[in-house]
């Protein structure tokens, strides 16, 4: 099992966990598994042609699978694997003021 | 007929004479000059130049070399020397941006004694590492702030404190008790006054050596060139996509620092973006997330310490940069768990085909710029 660091904004997804294992050899296996236990994270990750989405990063052991073979990167067990979507990151109402945070 | 007194010159023809004795002008406006002159040379703003200038070249006959940022304003001083009756006028062309990217030598202007003696700067003075010159530095520099909320409060009042010579507030909104619980800059008594006003009034009572510049408006496509163009580095602390993608692509066509921080809940993210150095903003998101799928944080919250670190996390890295200090947050994203208590490091890395800072966006850019060279000269 590898550990995926799930990000805030995503951890509703997981019934709010933090850090959730995840099976797999590569990067797509592990998601996988991810959305096969929590579909609602499908559509957040992945694209309808199941590539992973432009907006969402990944990072396996603090580098980014894009540099790497993207879903295709084969992961070891104690490796770590960081999602980590763009976020605006306001705590005020989104798109409601610029600097207002 | 005799030829016109006044020519175009290369900062390299320029160094020419004025090793040969011509006398050498500076005609841009102070703030300008504080970033950095050439050696020798005196400031004679356009405003002033037909008052002044009979004093600084009695001589008519002397050679005068007379520069500006790009060569515009001194081809116009130049012409207007010319009528004076000066026989000799050289404008550069490129002014001292062209001279600077040729690796040219120029000066700060001399280190004021005030500051390496400033009682208020002590703990600062003392450190090898900043000392009166860095501290002049700071004194100096000019950094915008987008938005004096959670993340701008504390970076506000510690950047103030470092004394930072100019602080500009891009912001619009007004303080509301609900800002109270992370926004320290802003007191309960100022509930319902413009943000940027109260954020000046705080840096005043702190600080009064600070020039805090006020901008009350949002920062927009149509705003934002304009905005940056006098800072030397932009503290990021937007809250929405939009505004997100306008400051960076704006930043990248400047080559202005921005020091980004972003907070949700018990977490926060910084990193420091230096165009064409490390990766821009598109370089790790090319495109924001579609609104459907954009996580809402309108009722997740924050605890108030979250910005509170994350912003003096980004004064910290402001400071660094001004004064050229260690390691930049530059290609690293720093992840801080509080509940945890932990920061993690993820590596990021320039897109090659970056629609901002890629290979294609920088020819583009060259065209640009030699378009607009062109027409100048």
């Amino acid at each position: 099992m590898t550990k995926v660091r799930i990000p805030p904004v995503l951890r509703t997804q997981v019934n709010g966990q933090k850090e959730v294992e995840a099976s797999g050899a590569t990067v797509g296996e592990i998601f996988n598994d991810l959305v096969a236990r929590y579909p609602q994270m499908g559509e957040q990750l992945l694209s309808s042609d199941g590539g992973l989405h432009r907006f969402v990063n990944v990072y396996l052991n603090g580098q980014d699978v894009r540099y790497l073979q993207l879903l295709d990167t084969p992961v070891a067990e104690r490796d770590a694997l960081i999602i980590l979507p763009a976020m605006a990151g306001g705590a005020t109402a989104a798109g409601a003021t610029a600097g207002g945070r | 007929m005799r030829p016109s007194p006044v020519r175009e010159i290369t900062p390299a023809q320029a160094q020419e004479l004025i090793d040969k004795g011509a006398a050498l002008l500076d005609t841009r406006e102070p703030h300008e000059w504080r970033a950095g002159h050439l050696s020798g040379a005196t400031l004679l703003p356009p405003a002033e130049l037909g008052a002044r200038v009979e004093d600084v070249v009695s001589d008519k006959t002397r050679p005068v070399v007379i520069y500006c940022a790009a060569g515009a304003r001194s081809l116009r001083a130049a012409f207007q020397l010319a009528g004076m009756g000066y026989q000799d006028v050289y404008s550069v062309a490129g002014g001292i941006g062209r001279w600077k990217a040729e690796e040219r030598p120029w000066e700060l202007p001399k280190d004021t004694p005030a500051i390496a003696t400033n009682p208020r700067y002590a703990r600062h003075l003392v450190m090898p590492e900043v000392g009166p010159e860095g501290q002049a530095k700071l004194n100096l520099a000019k950094v915008l702030f987008i938005g004096a909320g959670g993340l701008g409060s504390p970076a506000l009042l510690y950047l103030a404190a470092a004394g930072i010579g100019t602080i500009g507030i891009v912001d619009f909104d007004v303080v509301d008790l609900s800002n109270l619980q992370r926004q320290v800059v802003h007191t309960e008594a100022r509930i319902g006054m413009k943000k940027t006003e109260s954020a000046a009034m705080t840096i005043k009572a702190l600080n009064p050596e600070v020039k805090v510049v006020q901008h009350l408006e949002m920062l927009t496509d149509d705003n934002v060139d304009r905005l940056i163009a006098d800072y030397d580095l932009v503290i990021d602390g937007t809250d929405t996509f939009e505004t997100r993608y306008t400051l960076n692509d704006a930043a990248v066509r400047a080559a202005i620092p921005v020091v980004h921080a972003s907070v949700f809940r018990f977490e926060g993210q910084l990193t420091v973006f230096v165009p064409f150095e490390g990766p821009c903003y598109r370089c790790l998101y090319p495109t924001p997330p579609p609104p459907e799928l954009a996580p809402g944080c309108s009722v997740a919250g924050v605890l108030g310490v979250v910005p509170g670190v994350m912003g003096l996390l980004q004064a910290t890295e402001a400071i660094k940069l001004i004064l050229n200090l260690g390691d930049p947050l530059m290609g690293r994203l720093l992840i801080w768990d509080a509940l945890d208590g932990t920061f993690s490091e993820v590596k990021l890395r320039r897109d090659p085909m970056c629609p901002a800072c890629g290979v294609d966006a920088i020819a583009r850019q060259a065209e640009a710029a030699d378009a607009a060279f062109a027409t100048a000269s």
